[in-house]
């Protein structure tokens, strides 16, 4: 009896290896998940406003349909420097909505709301919104992307306001909002 | 005329022979005659064959219409991102009564939720979770979970915006878990996205491994329940004591007991009978739950909300300070479930009956109370901002008649800076921020320039948004809203002369 539960034990682990594998597949592939995608020409873009655009996620799957097709909000702030921000609210990935008249991206699930550079303005997100790392190439606008962002651990995947690119946005407290 | 009848007997006689024959055959092979009579015949206490014990068997009866819908949807729905919506679609409009069989399905999944909390707080009031039935009580926590688990992957399965971004908000709770959130999110997505293979794991997770732990489950459950026997109807004073309760209750069953069927089955079926004829109603009156627009994620005008079960759940993370919310969303769950699970062995004996335990009473009360609020709440959710509010919703002529130019100025800079959004007047608009019909008896007018420009608590900081002239006039509109009657507030020290 002992022979069999003990035969029984070491193959059962040896079956166990693939199977667990296979279901943790999505871990192995870590960081390759995310690249360098184009956003358009930067033309498209006019300075001074914030603008939604679209993009094909870097990693699609055989079955991912549309839902490979993601927005995100593209900010020029002047000359090179832009912002582009996640169209997933910080607190619970809801699709937030810019209103340029006041200045505000707003989300319609909890009422999240943010400052034109991203960052917090109200409501029950902890942080600013999710920025995308950016880069201008060739007259192109260049994000890296291909990962939901999450408030949780992939967020330090994304910097949140202020401000990406390098561009310098000066403290963005709720008294001195950024210019 | 009587030869017609005689051979009609002996043709009955032959039948009803050869059926025992072959049922005797098959008992021989099986030998479950005996336990199914024994099941049938199983005396229960007399009070027990009651109208308040036919919940059990009726979250039974709705469990099997789900797994027949369900093999029937399946034969149309297809779990790829790609066609899940357009399946959905074939059901509803080109596939006969595809939406009658989509409907009750989706129906029945709400009964059931209904039916296993109220059969649940109807065994928690008798106190029939104590001895010697604890175990009975925690497989019906793990069947509770198991159905509300059914009811979360059936949402995402229906794959619209609502599950999209219902599964985003999922996907954003989990990637909260401390240390492993990363993780967890592509382990349940299979993948960096809301895509193909997330509802594949949620089709397998919906279709195969959840039903086969239910289906377990309630057969460890419906046994337990055939061994331990039918809980007794609640005495006040009568006290359950694990040294006597087994001989008083094979007593209770032996003296005054009556046979499972048909004393009590009647009302089972007829209970089952009543709640199918409810489902089926409400699916051929009220039609199948969506899909609503397509689960395209560059579609952002879009309001996602929850199934009716877990809109409480939507609520409350709307009203947690913010700070909370994560211990509460990993801990909470945590503390509801190890409550449940160790309710019948912190008071596995004592007192019954709901009659003497004013705090079971007062707990179902508070929580079907809390439930009940938060839900509401949830249905018209006054946290979010009326995102329309600003063009659709104009301001009531009673705040702008016999106004100044520069005040009418102030009212369209209200409309036109989104202040309205959050803001209500006489009603109208968001309710994220105080209505303002009545502000300036509230605030001076330094407070209003301070709060327009700084913002303060919820409100975001206008400063940026807003020219000197704008907030001038703002600030000026915003001074003439208060009752006819009650004069602005005043910043006592401007009264006040300077010395010369």
């Amino acid at each position: 009896m002992k022979v069999g539960i003990l035969a029984n034990g070491v193959v059962a682990a040896v079956v166990a290896i693939p199977i667990v594998r296979f279901v943790l597949s999505a871990l192995n592939r870590g960081k390759q998940y995310r690249s360098w995608v184009t956003l358009g020409p930067a033309g498209q873009f006019p300075e001074g406003e914030t603008r939604l655009a679209t993009f094909r996620n870097p990693y699609v799957g055989p079955t991912d349909g549309k839902t490979a097709d993601t927005a995100c909000w593209v900010r020029h702030i002047d000359g090179n420097k832009f912002q582009v921000f996640a169209i997933n609210c910080a607190h619970l990935g809801c699709p937030v909505r810019w209103f340029p008249q006041s200045g505000l991206f707003l989300c319609p699930c909890h009422g999240g709301a943010y400052y034109r550079d991203g960052s917090r303005a109200a409501g029950p997100p902890e942080r600013g919104m999710f920025e995308y790392p950016s880069k201008l190439e060739n007259g192109l606008v260049l994000i890296q992307a291909g990962e939901l962002p999450t408030p949780g651990a992939t967020s330090k995947n994304f910097s949140s306001g202020p401000c990406g690119n390098g561009a310098p946005c000066g403290p963005c407290g709720k008294a001195s909002p950024c210019a | 005329m009587r030869k017609r009848r005689a051979v009609r007997t002996l043709w009955k006689g032959l039948a009803v022979r050869l059926i025992a024959r072959i049922g005797e055959w098959l008992d021989r092979r099986l030998q479950l005659a005996g336990a199914i009579q024994e099941m049938a015949a199983h005396p229960i206490p007399r009070r027990s064959a009651s109208w308040w014990y036919v919940f059990g068997s009726a979250a039974l009866t709705v469990f099997g219409v789900q797994i027949v819908t369900g093999i029937l949807l399946t034969l149309v729905y297809v779990p790829s991102a790609a066609e899940a919506w357009s399946s959905l679609q074939a059901l509803n409009h080109d596939i006969a009564l595809g939406w009658f069989i989509r409907a009750m399905h989706g129906w029945a999944s709400n009964f059931m939720v209904a039916i296993v909390l109220i059969h649940m707080v109807q065994v928690f009031l008798f106190g029939a979770f104590k001895y010697p039935r604890e175990l009975t009580w925690v497989i019906g926590v793990i069947l509770l979970l198991m159905t509300l688990g059914m009811a979360f992957t059936g949402q995402v399965l229906r794959f619209d915006q609502d599950a999209y971004w219902g599964l985003g908000i999922g996907t954003s709770i989990a990637s909260r878990t401390p240390g492993v959130g990363s993780e967890l999110v592509k382990v349940m997505l299979g993948g960096p996205i809301i895509g193909g293979a997330a509802l594949s794991r949620f089709f397998a997770l919906h279709v195969f491994v959840i039903p086969g732990l239910l289906i377990s489950g309630v057969g460890l459950h419906l046994l337990m329940v055939l061994k331990l026997g039918v809980s007794e109807w609640p005495m006040p004073g009568r006290l359950v004591r694990k040294a006597t309760y087994d001989s008083r209750y094979h007593e209770l069953t032996h003296t005054d007991g009556v046979p499972f069927v048909p004393v009590a089955a009647w009302k089972d079926a007829f209970f089952s009978a009543a709640i199918l004829a409810a489902i089926v109603l409400c699916a051929a009156y009220f039609g199948p739950f969506g899909p609503t627009g397509e689960p395209d994620p560059t579609i952002i005008q879009t309001v996602p909300k929850p199934d009716f079960f877990f809109l409480w759940l939507y609520a409350l993370l709307a009203l947690l300070p913010p700070q909370m919310e994560t211990p509460a969303l990993l801990i909470g769950p945590v503390i509801v479930i190890g409550a449940l699970i160790a309710l019948p062995f912190l008071a596995g004996e004592g007192e019954r009956s709901w009659r003497r335990r004013p705090i079971a009473v007062l707990s179902i009360l508070l929580i079907a109370i809390s439930l009940r609020t938060f839900t509401s709440l949830a249905g018209h959710s006054p946290w979010s901002p009326e995102m329309n509010a600003w063009s659709g919703e104009p301001i009531p002529d009673k705040f702008l008649r016999g106004r100044t130019a520069l005040e009418r100025q102030g009212a369209a800079v209200f409309q036109e800076k989104q202040c309205h959004n959050c803001h209500a007047l006489d009603h109208g608009g968001g309710e994220r921020g105080p209505a303002l019909d009545t502000v300036a008896a509230r605030l001076t007018q330094d407070q209003l320039i301070r709060q327009v420009l700084q913002g303060r608590g919820n409100m975001p900081a206008y400063g940026n948004s807003l020219n000197p002239a704008e907030t001038t006039a703002l600030v000026a509109f915003l001074q003439t809203l208060h009752e006819p009657g009650r004069p602005p507030a005043q910043d006592a020290s401007r009264a006040v002369e300077r010395p010369r």
